[in-house]
């Protein structure tokens, strides 16, 4: 059965998909936005930055987070400048990982839904004097539904499911940064095969459910 | 105060400039007329702010809406106009009703206009507000965008080929209701349409747009009589002519349409008499006569003065721009029979006109 550890890293595996999945939609959309609607020539930069964690081991991009957030990273100085302390080790560094990692997930299905819209509602909107934000609120967001739905659960699954980031940058301290996928590693690491069973099986059937949500409950999508 | 609209745009694009400086009269439709790629939709998306003109100028009625010389430029929405669209453009997002409000509940509150029941009732549209517009037919789709941008309350409403995407039926069942708009609504439209019948049937005023300048502009009447054009209506060049019904005749199902250069005879119009009726006469359906002829079975007869001659895309025939008391009319006949009845200019003759094509 889940010992207290293994259920306190299940809530904590929550806890962070579920901050860093708020923070992605928030950061992730006007990312997407500015990806589908400009004309700039830093747009294949960005493009590119923003698909990195596709591609990178985990464990690279925890090591220059590492690097980074660390008393002598530019982010660490300016964290500590802040009086935030440094990042790694910590519940917040663990946030800040994920969210990077998590960030194609998150924009790629939002930046499909954005370009399949296209330049028509828009003009009408304006024609019906609906301002830039109004008509991103009320016709843009409705219209990419189902790419904001694909972004939130993709981005909540592949959150939970990140192993190498979270041990680079947050360690493996119970609590504050034990995810389930490191406790799994810690259950095997002491041949603790049944407690591992346990939580693997919490994960498989989570991602079942979440796929099938997915793909289940959103049709339209699935049609595509 | 000032009530035309004025518009001078110069675009360029890459193999095409569109160089346009209009004076539009602030009622009634004005229909912008050309072939694809004229330029008339880009002049309309202009209009609207849609397209960038750089340098341009449009002022409707009392506002200035772009002065790139004094620096303004109002982005779309906040313009107060009406845009209806080719294609579709309902937001499938929203039910029909609230397709309707959404322009309706951005409009200026003080701006004044028609209520929401009233659109519904013009268009016809009671018993499709709770639909989806995936559910709806291509002209259901058109008469709610239109009572959607009536809904805005627009000072200027801007049609962009509205009836192009739809089938010949469907196109008669619209045009009605742009009538009835233009009956009753003080708002100027500008029409951009590339089909002859829409233009006769509905616009006061024609501008005729080709490789993006304006080739004639005027009254619909004046400038559809005028033969110096360059074959812009080919075979469907002719005459409209604004009647009155005059008087019904039921032994012969046959109604008299009044104008100012005389009458015709039509079969039995529904309408009372005093009615106002729009007809159209193909210049390919009026023959010329230097006798009046009265064992013709043609029962039209007009005594007509000529007033030029001109060639047109087939070099066997020509076009005569007649005047039948202050009435313009257009007969297109041979070459060889301007020769035989020796026509000229300021000859008094009489014009047999074979068919008059009726827009109730």
């Amino acid at each position: 059965m889940l010992s207290e550890a293994d259920i306190a890293a299940l809530l904590l595996t929550l806890k962070v998909a579920g901050i860093a999945t708020v923070l992605l939609l928030i950061f992730g959309t006007p990312i997407a936005w500015w990806l589908v609607r400009t004309p700039s020539r830093w747009k294949g930069v960005v493009n590119t930055l923003v698909a990195l964690p596709l591609v990178l081991p985990p464990t690279v991009l925890g090591f220059y987070l590492l690097v980074l957030m660390g008393p002598n990273g530019a982010v660490g100085h300016l964290t500590v400048e802040l009086g935030l302390g440094t990042l790694p080790f910590t519940f917040g560094g663990v946030i800040v990982a994920s969210v990077l990692y998590s960030l194609p997930f998150v924009v790629q299905p939002l930046q499909t839904a954005f370009a399949a819209i296209g330049e028509r509602p828009l003009e009408v909107a304006a024609t019906l004097r609906a301002g830039p934000l109004d008509t991103f609120f009320s016709v843009v967001v409705p219209l990419a539904r189902p790419g904001f739905m694909t972004a939130t659960v993709l981005g909540f699954a592949h959150t939970v499911g990140e192993f190498g980031v979270v041990l680079m940058v947050g360690g493996n301290i119970p609590v504050k940064t034990r995810v389930v996928s490191v406790q799994i590693y810690n259950h095997v690491e002491a041949m603790e095969y049944g407690q591992a069973h346990w939580l693997a099986a919490c994960l498989l059937a989570f991602s079942f459910v979440v796929l099938l949500l997915l793909y289940g409950l959103n049709p339209k999508q699935g049609r595509r | 105060m000032d009530n035309n609209l004025k518009v001078r745009f110069k675009i360029s694009y890459p193999g095409f400039v569109l160089d346009v400086n209009l004076d539009v009269p602030g009622h009634g439709i004005t229909a912008l007329f050309g072939h694809s790629g004229s330029g008339k939709t880009t002049c309309l998306r202009a209009v609207a702010g849609l397209e960038r003109a750089p340098g341009g100028y449009l002022k409707v009625k009392d506002e200035v809406w772009q002065d790139d010389s004094r620096g303004i430029f109002l982005p779309t929405h906040r313009r107060a106009l009406g845009y209806v669209f080719q294609e579709a453009s309902l937001f499938s997002h929203l039910s029909v009703r609230d397709n309707l409000n959404y322009g309706l509940k951005r409009s200026k509150a003080k701006a004044q206009g028609i209520c929401f029941e009233q659109a519904v009732e013009w268009l016809d549209i009671a018993a499709l507000l709770d639909r989806r517009p995936e559910h709806l037919s291509g002209g259901e789709r058109q008469r709610i965008a239109i009572a959607r941008a009536l809904l805005s309350r627009p000072r200027l409403l801007l049609f962009d080929e509205p009836l192009a995407a739809l089938d010949l039926k469907r196109k008669a069942e619209i045009l009605p209701y742009l009538e009835r708009l233009h009956d009753h609504l003080d708002i100027p439209m500008l029409y951009v349409s590339h089909s002859p019948d829409e233009v006769a049937r509905l616009a006061d005023h024609l501008v005729l747009l080709a490789d993006g300048k304006v080739v004639a502009t005027g009254p619909l009447q004046e400038t559809l009589a005028r033969i110096d054009l360059p074959a812009t209506f080919a075979d469907d060049a002719g005459v409209v002519i604004d009647a009155v019904i005059g008087e019904h005749d039921d032994n012969d199902y046959l109604s008299r349409l009044d104008f100012a250069g005389g009458a015709i005879y039509v079969s039995r119009q529904a309408q009372a008499v005093g009615c106002r009726l729009r007809c159209r006469i193909h210049a390919r359906d009026v023959s010329l006569n230097l006798e009046r002829s009265d064992s013709s079975s043609i029962l039209n007869i007009i005594g007509a003065r000529v007033i030029a001659v001109a060639d047109t895309d087939n070099p066997a025939n020509v076009l005569v721009r007649l005047d039948a008391a202050g009435t313009p009319l257009l007969a297109r006949i041979t070459r060889r029979s301007l020769h035989n009845l020796a026509l000229e200019p300021g000859m008094m003759l009489w014009a047999q006109i074979k068919a008059v094509a009726l827009f109730d």
